[in-house]
């Protein structure tokens, strides 16, 4: 009795006291955080209401007509981004599935191997990378150029600058992303549950269907959310892999920002868009818990 | 996780009784057509890297690097020819370098108040973090130059290292975290009874075990902040970086030196990696 009293006391006396250890721990980043990342976006709030240009100053007026003008002349490139995104978000999807399934279940000892492979285009800058495909796509380049000397293909068809370009490029670039968290999810289901249902005489798409595939939804939740929310904001394939006709909203915003000087309007769009993905990103951290879409994400 | 997955998957034939001969060899069929997809999609991956080394040995004449033109060892040696990429490439190092330090020093001892303790205002700083991390890139950069306009602070090399510690803390924060997750607390307290104060207990017990961690951390912070395109394009005002610089090449012609110069760079974070992994593999062997 009197040893278990003693061995409890430290901990209850513990648990009173104030520890100041976690907050100096935790300060210098927050106060990072809060400066460089929380402040600038209020401060986005602020500059989408005003009114003004660069060569007068910038008044705050409350000019909520900045995001009806927003939503008036962008509309078309708002919406071709989110469709790009969804386009996108079910090309890695479709295209990446079975590849996280393969490494998963019939990797066996090589299967850090593979996902190394998986992540080599890491090593590259992303800006090199669209480069490369640019080059790879172009009219009489080394993929094009061969199909056209074999008049397998009209001398005037052309990839670069058309919708096909842009979503392939961003295919290319976010298709890590969806196979890492799918892997992860995969890579956790107990093959034995396979199994116990063939046992039970389901068929093989049965079995997938109803053990392998509804365990693998936090991975298709976090992959999603990691290929869709950078894919839509993206304006480095567009600028680098399109045209005219395939402007995304980054390439207004950010033409907005560093050409036009116009901060307001460009404010409104960048509010509006970080509005539409993070009120979707958080439902998906609702419906998962932060924990779990980390946990995924982090492999 | 990986002794359950080296079980076979396949079942016994006897015991799917008369249907076993078929599935067995359909599954096999399946799992071969999904390993050469597998292949083939890995292969797509590393296309354009491929082309990028390739066309570092075009023997081209002009900045112009489209047409296969005979193999060369050239372009190593003019590696610095062009003083605006070599300067380009300099910042990037630098600035990657700076960023990777603060970074981890920061994003460490948030890592270790997030995992080690239990404090009041813990859920705002998780939904902190995660808010960091999920933010598309083009609203981190363009809310930061809101910013830098708005309080009228010169763009340039400062304020593109101010951004890339923004984005970088968190990533180290949750790589150190996830270290943490089953600590087992009571080695501290038995190197406290021991004697040990809170410093020495920190370096010799708490520091090893999460060391992978924080080097995990570092490593991810100098690869995102090197390979930044988007967030520096708005903050850097007139100072290039690597991405920036290629960027704005693309509209003239990429020249050859790029290709060197990715090609370096990926043998380099390669071998990094693979110490890495092999270090880690031995580790755990110990």
């Amino acid at each position: 009795m009197e040893q278990h009293l003693r061995a409890d006391r430290p901990v209850v006396a513990r648990r009173r006291r104030f520890k100041p250890a976690p907050y100096l721990l935790a300060l210098p980043g927050v106060v990072w955080l809060a400066v460089f990342f929380v402040i600038p976006i209020v401060m986005t709030l602020s500059v989408s209401l005003q009114t003004g240009n660069v060569e007068q100053g910038f008044q705050f007026t409350w000019h909520f007509a900045n995001y009806s003008d927003a939503l008036r002349l962008y509309h078309v490139q708002f919406v071709r981004s989110i469709i790009y995104g969804v386009i996108v978000t079910g090309a890695t999807f479709v295209l990446g599935y079975p590849m996280a399934y393969w490494i998963a279940f019939h990797g066996g000892r090589r299967k850090s191997f593979y996902l190394f492979l998986l992540l080599l285009p890491f090593f590259v800058s992303f800006v090199i990378r669209t480069v490369a495909w640019q080059f790879i796509l172009s009219d009489n380049g080394i993929l094009l150029g061969p199909l056209k000397d074999l008049h397998l293909l009209p001398s005037s068809f052309h990839v670069l600058a058309t919708s096909l370009a842009v979503i392939g490029g961003l295919t290319y670039n976010f298709l890590p992303f969806m196979v890492l968290p799918l892997y992860v999810s995969l890579e956790r289901i107990d093959p034995e549950l396979v199994e116990a249902a063939n046992d039970l005489y389901a068929s093989r798409m049965r079995a997938f269907l109803r053990v392998v595939f509804p365990l693998s939804i936090p991975g298709v939740f976090a992959g999603v959310l990691l290929t869709f929310v950078p894919s839509a904001a993206d304006y480095v394939n567009a600028s680098i892999l399109g045209g005219t006709s395939t402007t995304m909203i980054g390439n207004i915003i950010q033409t907005l920002y560093l050409t036009n000087n116009d901060y307001p309007l460009a404010s409104a769009l960048s509010f509006v868009l970080m509005a539409v993905l993070i009120a979707g990103v958080i439902i998906y951290a609702r419906v998962l818990g932060t924990e779990r879409v980390y946990e995924v994400a982090a492999g | 996780m990986s002794q359950a997955v080296a079980r076979p998957v396949e079942r016994p034939a006897a015991a799917v009784e008369g249907r076993g001969p078929r599935r067995r060899g359909q599954s096999r069929l399946i799992a071969r057509l999904l390993a050469a997809y597998t292949w083939f999609m890995i292969f797509y991956l590393a296309a354009p890297i491929l082309v990028m080394i390739a066309f570092g040995f075009n023997d081209t004449h002009s900045r112009v690097n489209l047409r296969w033109q005979g193999f060369t060892f050239k372009w190593y040696g003019k590696l610095f020819d062009i003083p605006d990429l070599s300067q380009a490439l300099r910042n990037s190092l630098l600035i990657a370098l700076v960023t990777t330090i603060v970074s981890t020093v920061l994003g460490t001892m948030m890592g270790l108040a997030m995992g080690r303790y239990r404090f009041r205002g813990q859920g705002a700083t998780d939904l902190l973090l995660f808010a960091n991390i999920a933010a598309p890139e083009l609203v981190l950069g363009a809310s930061l130059l809101t910013l830098f306009i708005t309080v009228q602070f010169q763009r340039g090399f400062v304020t593109i290292l101010l951004a890339h510690v923004m984005f970088t803390i968190a990533y180290v924060a949750v790589t150190v975290r996830a270290r943490l997750a089953g600590f087992d607390r009571t080695l501290e307290e038995a190197a406290q009874d021991l004697g040990a104060d809170p410093w020495q207990t920190f370096r010799k017990v708490t520091l090893p075990l999460i060391f992978p961690g924080i080097m995990a951390g570092a490593l991810l912070s100098f690869a995102l902040s090197i390979d930044d395109f988007v967030i520096t394009n708005f903050n850097s005002g007139q100072t290039q970086t690597f991405p920036i610089w290629v960027f704005g090449a693309t509209r003239v012609g990429v020249p050859p030196q790029v290709n060197v110069m990715g090609t370096l760079i990926f043998l380099g974070g390669v071998t990094l990696a693979v110490i890495q992994a092999l270090a880690a593999r031995r580790r755990t062997l110990d």
